[in-house]
């Protein structure tokens, strides 16, 4: 037993536990949270989490996108959002009004994941061994070869479903107003001083009658 | 067994350590450097009186008078201010500037992890730092505080697309995201480097890492003469010092990035047997100290961005450039293969 909890594998395995631990409190907190601040921030901690399991699954490249798309960008914006949104802070969570339909989704959702995974996909899932790749495997290319061979159409489909989804949502939130004083930079940055702006006009020098000279 | 694990448990600290030191005391020269080398292109003076026993030493003793200074002031707490995460977001800030060094060669052995996908770490880890000023902002309980955070976190998100396009050519030159195995392929003289096919991406990186630094001529999430001084106006003492040591951090973190992918690492500029042909630490440590010398001139010369201006820049400017040259670059990579490397 000592031994093992001293042995890379043992580490990997108490390693996933706390993780696992992390991620299901952070998921928890999320809906608990009665400040929604609090609540954005448990959801990067649970991705951050969900990324690490992913690196001890050796898909570090998968673990660092999670990390990069979803923390890096998505939940700033998330963040963005709610700050914008000037949200007070509730006497009591929301998530007990939901509780019910809550439980309900989620016993749903259990019951399919066990029906998928108990039966059908039993035979893709690890026996008890952990995932071990050899020495200069590189999660990367594995990814790349699956992607741009077998999954060639789905992924260019799913690309273009998304570049669909951002014209789409650009074109419902774009209002264009008449009665603002709209600065273009494009035309601003483009002037030039002394063609645009300045006009250098030649004249003779004024020649003073004798202001403030001696008499 | 047991004792190996210990072992190496405390080598990688004492190496972690031996990155970390060096770091910090570049970052409180770096602040010397900069008062000294912008007050010389501006015709003043900068810091020439603290030294050591009586001695001037043409002031290099400040950045430890700066230092002991900030660590000894109070940390003041603003009203209603959220106190966990008013501390909270200086560590965030530091944490991963400092954690996205562990990744970064510095010759051919010298690295802490030198892991497959280093590139995509870096980037996240980059990504990260983003939370440090918007946790910062909303916790001061501050309006020009969270006005800053606001300003700062539309910018990183920007830029940071212009980045990894940037990054992206880099990777189709190199075929890694081993940022040793990048070095690697850019071995072989000045020519070789990525800076001459990758030039547009090559400006564009740099470009786009000084605004996600946030350091002037887009440093609009501080902007002393619109909204005092940003996200860290409420920050005072050490906490202010942890915001100073990561922005910091992260200038030289870009520079290193910047010499890494584009000018060769530590490789010569040269060819041959003689001594200064020889790839070097010292090599690298120069392109560093060029990239960080562009910075201050940069602070130097040009006046802020007007907020607008900024997003143009990235948005309509960047990123089609990068879009274009990625694919000039996939063309070159497989038609004209020498052309990138050789």
């Amino acid at each position: 037993m000592f031994e093992f909890i001293f042995s890379p594998e043992g580490y990997q395995v108490i390693l996933f536990y706390v993780y696992s631990a992390i991620l299901i409190g952070a998921a928890l907190a999320v809906v608990t949270m009665r400040n929604s601040i609090y609540s954005a921030l448990f959801l990067i901690l649970a991705f951050f989490s969900a990324a690490a399991l992913w690196m001890l699954l050796e898909a570090e490249f998968l673990a660092l996108t999670l990390v990069l798309v979803y923390v890096g960008a998505v939940m700033v914006l998330f963040l963005f959002v709610i700050m914008m949104l000037d949200i007070k802070i509730k006497p009591k969570s929301g998530m007990s009004n939901y509780t019910k339909v809550g439980i309900f989704v989620a016993i749903l959702m259990g019951l399919e994941m066990i029906m998928l995974l108990g039966r059908k996909l039993s035979h893709v899932l690890p026996q008890d061994d952990l995932v071990k790749h050899a020495k200069g495997h590189s999660n990367v290319k594995e990814v790349a070869e699956n992607l741009y061979t077998q999954y060639v159409l789905p992924f260019e489909l799913a690309s273009v479903v998304l570049l669909v989804a951002i014209v789409a949502a650009i074109l419902l939130t774009l209002r264009k107003r008449d009665d603002y004083n709209h600065v273009d930079p494009e035309s601003q940055v483009h002037v030039k001083a002394n063609k645009n702006r300045m006009r250098v006009v030649k004249m003779d020098a004024e020649v003073g009658n004798n202001i403030g000279g001696e008499e | 067994m047991i004792i190996d694990q210990i072992w190496m448990v405390f080598w990688t600290l004492i190496k972690i350590v031996a990155i970390v030191l060096p770091l910090i005391i570049v970052v409180a020269y770096l602040t010397y450097a900069e008062r000294r080398v912008i007050g010389f292109m501006q015709g003043r003076m900068g810091p020439n009186r603290v030294g050591l026993f009586g001695f001037k030493l043409w002031g290099l003793a400040q950045p430890f008078a700066d230092t002991f200074k900030l660590l000894l002031k109070e940390i003041i707490f603003p009203a209603n201010a959220n106190k966990f995460l008013f501390l909270l977001a200086p560590v965030i800030t530091l944490a991963t500037a400092f954690a996205a060094w562990a990744v970064i060669p510095f010759n051919d052995y010298l690295v802490l992890a030198d892991i497959n996908a280093g590139l995509v770490y870096i980037l996240a880890m980059t990504s990260l730092g983003v939370y440090g000023v918007i946790i910062a902002g909303w916790a001061s309980n501050s309006k020009y505080a969270i006005l800053g955070a606001l300003r700062s976190a539309a910018q990183i998100v920007s830029y940071e697309i212009a980045m990894g396009f940037a990054l992206v050519g880099v990777l189709i030159a190199s075929g890694s995201l081993n940022l040793t195995e990048i070095v690697h392929s850019q071995s072989g003289g000045i020519f070789s480097w990525f800076f001459i096919p990758l030039f547009p991406l090559f400006v564009i990186y740099f470009i786009s890492g000084v605004a996600e630094t946030n350091r002037a001529p887009f440093d609009v999430a501080e902007g002393e003469s619109e909204i005092v001084a940003g996200f860290h106006v409420e920050y005072s003492g050490a906490a202010f010092a942890l915001f100073f040591l990561g922005e910091y951090a992260n200038m030289i973190m870009i520079s290193a990035l910047s010499a890494i992918m584009f000018l060769g690492g530590w490789y010569s500029p040269f060819t041959g047997d003689a001594w200064y042909a020889q790839s070097s630490i010292f090599w690298f440590l120069g392109k560093l100290s060029f990239f960080l010398l562009l910075y201050l001139w940069f602070r130097a010369t040009f006046p802020r961005f007007r907020y607008d201006q900024i997003m143009r820049l990235g948005w309509k400017i960047f990123i089609p450039i990068t879009i274009v040259w990625i694919m000039v670059v996939a063309v070159m990579k497989v038609y004209k293969p020498e052309w990138i490397g050789g």
